[in-house]
Parts: structure tokens; C-alpha cells; sequence
């Protein structure tokens, strides 16, 4: 494991690391709430605090527990964390608590919470585990917000539909119809979209990365330490 | 071996007391927002001037798994001006879904003419059943002054089946289990009409969570 510094803790989770692209987990909510840029957000952020929530408690709490019992005190503790949060999403944003529906308490079973709190949260002091909480959750939530944009887009022709949903009836302005009359383009609303499109993120990912390889592999002056290199660097 | 069984009491008692305390602080907020949601869906159909009475304290509890489509009893709100019956709003259930049961709010004028009808949760198809939402197509807007009469027996059904109302391109069974509610809930209408508007009971309960003030 590479030197633990918030640059490196914010570098895996919001790229290296990636839940969405890389570690390819809580794959459920990703592909089924991604059908407008504005679900996926709402997910995204709602997994955003759950994981900051459950990563600082883990973390905070990583003395008492021993190991023996610290699988059932995780899995307490996410999901007290999560029907807290969903209460409150249906209190505050009642309009998209009702379209992101069950995907909400389904944050429970997503593996990146336990994932992190298990792997990471459990052995790290709190300020690390709150930086890994919120860059994991952010990288995550720039995958469900692309990938429904990307869904949104193709499937229905707008961006940013019922974007007042979530922050009010001011920013009614910010749902574009991007193509009028447009008949709309079903692959892409139903779930088989959810799957190319992701495989499209995917692959545009490992396309960056390899560039990156290659740029770095050319200047010989740059110390090691930076990208990781999978593999074949020649 | 105590110690863990100790520990792990202290969390469940921990995480219940977290959840307790979340609950008890949006309960009055979220029935507050189911509340203002179901009203402005029916503000929709029925302006809030042709009814001076509060919907929500003017409620009969009806049971009719037949035609209502549910065996769990239902709330039927009355409007009333001046004391004098206006519309019965209704909440059907369409056990026909292409994927699953499609809650309806069907509002109908005391005449027997429906105000109309929207869609308050389905899990239709998207892109294709899901046309039956008023803001992803004018799809539902065409029961409006529609009545158990107007079209007939025969009419009132989807084209593919000899019926009045058009159906959604790509979508059939959808529409057809709408139409089919709506149909039921006029006749059930027509069957309890008298009964419907009833002076309100003074001990009926209220639909959602009590009307507490905000502590």
C-alpha cells in the first residue's frame, strides 16, 4: 500500500480507485438509477454521506470493537446511517426520494460502504477516513451523474430534466432540451443502456490511463510515484 | 466473549436510539409532504375555488376490492362548497399492469363526469408505459369529461380492443389496465354516490399522521 497522504487518499478514490469504473461495485443502483443526469446526482450524493457517515463512525469507534464482532457493528452501523439519511431525503427532497424510491435503503447493500469501512475506515484515523468517505463517494457520484447524462442525452434528448427537483424551483433553467422533437431512443432508458454506457466510461478510462502511461513512460526526468502503470509501460 | 455481547447490545441500542430520534423529527414533516403532494395532484383536476371545505377532514373510509382494485380499505375525499357536494376524489388500484399495480387518482364530479385522472405511482416500462405520467405525455388527459355513459359499455376500453381510447405507441397492456380502473371506479361511483357524500363523520380519522403543531 502506497504512503497514506490525503493526495494519495483523494487520488485513488475519485480516479484510481474508482467504485464505478475500477472496483466496479454497488453496480445495482449504479446501472438502474442512471436513466437522467439528475437521479444518478441524487444517488451519488446520498451515497456520498452515507459513506462520509459510516467511514468517520467506523473509524472513530476502530479501538473498541474487536475484530471478532466487527463485521455485525459495521453492518449496524451503515444501516442506522442509511434510514437516517432516507428519512430525512424523504422529509427535505420528498419529490426525489419518490423517484430514486428503493434505491435509497438498497445503499445499504452497497459493497463500497462495507467495502470501505472494512478495508480502510477501520485502520485509519478519522481525518483520513472522512477524505476517503467523501473522495470515494464524489467519484462515484461523477459516474452516476455522467453516465445519466450520457443516458439522458441519447435516450430522451434533454440534460438536467426535473433539475428542480432537487435544488428548488429556481433552477428550472438548468433542464436543457437539447434536441427538439426528438423521438427518443429506447436502448438507452433501459437497463442494456445502463451496461454499454458503462462499458463506454470504462473503456474511455482505460484509454486516458494508457496515455497517461505512455506520456509519463517518454519523460524519463519524472520521478517515480506518480501514475501507477498497469503492467506493459515499455 | 461478555464483553463483545456487551458491545454489541450498546450498538443496537446506539443505532435503534439514532433511528428513533430521526424518525420522530421527520415524521410530522413527511406525512405533511405526502399530504401537500396528493393535494396538489388533485388541485389539478379540481381548482382549490370549487371547494371551500378542507379535503383531508372531509373523508370516507370505502371497501371495494372488485372495483377499486385493492382490499385494503380506502380514503375517499369529498369536495364541498357551501355544503354542497362538488366531487369524490378516489385512489383505484390497476392490478393489470404491464409490470406490476398502478395507483390512480380519480377525481369525479358530483354529476358523474370525471374531473379527471392521474397517476400517482407505477413502475411501467420507461419510455414506453410509463406515457400514462401527465409529464412525459397528454396520454392521461383524455378521460377528462369522460363518463360511465360517454363512451358506452363497449367504448370504454383501448382501440385495439374495439374501445374509445387511444392507447401509447408501443404500449398496450398499460393503458388497458388504466382504462379498465378508471372504468371500475366510475361504477362503483355510480353504485355508492349517495353514500360517498355522507356528512363527514365527526370521529373519522384523519388520512395521514394527526395534525400536531410543529413542536
Amino acid at each position: 500500500m502506497p504512503e497514506t497522504t490525503y493526495s494519495q487518499i483523494a487520488l485513488d478514490g475519485l480516479w484510481r480507485n474508482n467504485t464505478g469504473l475500477v472496483q466496479l461495485l454497488g453496480l445495482c443502483p449504479l446501472l438502474a438509477v442512471t436513466g437522467t443526469a439528475i437521479n444518478g446526482l441524487g444517488l451519488g450524493l446520498a451515497t456520498t454521506a452515507a459513506l462520509i457517515a459510516s467511514n468517520v463512525t467506523v473509524s472513530s469507534i476502530r479501538h473498541v470493537v474487536p475484530p471478532e464482532i466487527r463485521l455485525p457493528v459495521f453492518v449496524l452501523v451503515i444501516a442506522s446511517i442509511v434510514t437516517a439519511i432516507e428519512l430525512g431525503m424523504n422529509a427535505y427532497f420528498h419529490e426525489l426520494h419518490k423517484i430514486l424510491g428503493i434505491f435509497i435503503p438498497l445503499i445499504v447493500t452497497n459493497c463500497a460502504l462495507i467495502g470501505r469501512a472494512e478495508a480502510f475506515a477501520s485502520k485509519h484515523p478519522m481525518s483520513y477516513a472522512l477524505v476517503d468517505g467523501l473522495t470515494i463517494g464524489l467519484g462515484f457520484t461523477a459516474v452516476l451523474f455522467v453516465l445519466g447524462a450520457m443516458r439522458e442525452l441519447v435516450g430522451q434528448g434533454t440534460l438536467l430534466a426535473q433539475a428542480h427537483l432537487m435544488f428548488g424551483d429556481s433552477a428550472r433553467w438548468l433542464s436543457i432540451t437539447v434536441i427538439h422533437h426528438y423521438r427518443g431512443f429506447l436502448l438507452a432508458i433501459l437497463p442494456p443502456g445502463a451496461f454499454i454506457g458503462l462499458g463506454l466510461l470504462i473503456a474511455l478510462k482505460h484509454i486516458i490511463d494508457e496515455r497517461l502511461a505512455r506520456r509519463q513512460a517518454a519523460t524519463v526526468s519524472v520521478p517515480p510515484g506518480g501514475i501507477p502503470v498497469p503492467g506493459e509501460a515499455t | 466473549m461478555g464483553r463483545n455481547a456487551v458491545l454489541l447490545g450498546v450498538f443496537a441500542v446506539l443505532g435503534t436510539a439514532l433511528l428513533a430520534f430521526t424518525e420522530a423529527s421527520t415524521r410530522q414533516r413527511i406525512a405533511d409532504n405526502e399530504r401537500e403532494a396528493l393535494l396538489r395532484t388533485i388541485h389539478v383536476l379540481i381548482p382549490p375555488t370549487s371547494h371551500d371545505n378542507d379535503l383531508f377532514r372531509d373523508t370516507e373510509e370505502v371497501r371495494e376490492p372488485l372495483l377499486l382494485g385493492t382490499r385494503d380499505p380506502m380514503t375517499a375525499y369529498r369536495a364541498r362548497k357551501d355544503g354542497k357536494p362538488v366531487a369524490v376524489i378516489l385512489t383505484p388500484v390497476a392490478p393489470d399492469g404491464y409490470n406490476g399495480s398502478i395507483r390512480l387518482l380519480v377525481a369525479i364530479r358530483y354529476d358523474g363526469t370525471l374531473a379527471g385522472v392521474r397517476v400517482l405511482s407505477q413502475r411501467e416500462t420507461p419510455g414506453l408505459g410509463d406515457g400514462i405520467e401527465a409529464d412525459r405525455s397528454p396520454w392521461i388527459q383524455q378521460f377528462a369529461g369522460k363518463s360511465l355513459r360517454n363512451p358506452n359499455e363497449v367504448g370504454w376500453g383501448v382501440r385495439r380492443d374495439g374501445g374509445q381510447f387511444d392507447q401509447l405507441t408501443g404500449a398496450t397492456i398499460t393503458p388497458r389496465a388504466v382504462v379498465k380502473a378508471v372504468h371500475r371506479a366510475l361504477k362503483f361511483y355510480a353504485d355508492r354516490r349517495e353514500q360517498l357524500f355522507e356528512p363527514a363523520h365527526p370521529t373519522a380519522p384523519p388520512p395521514f399522521a394527526k395534525e400536531t403543531p410543529h413542536a
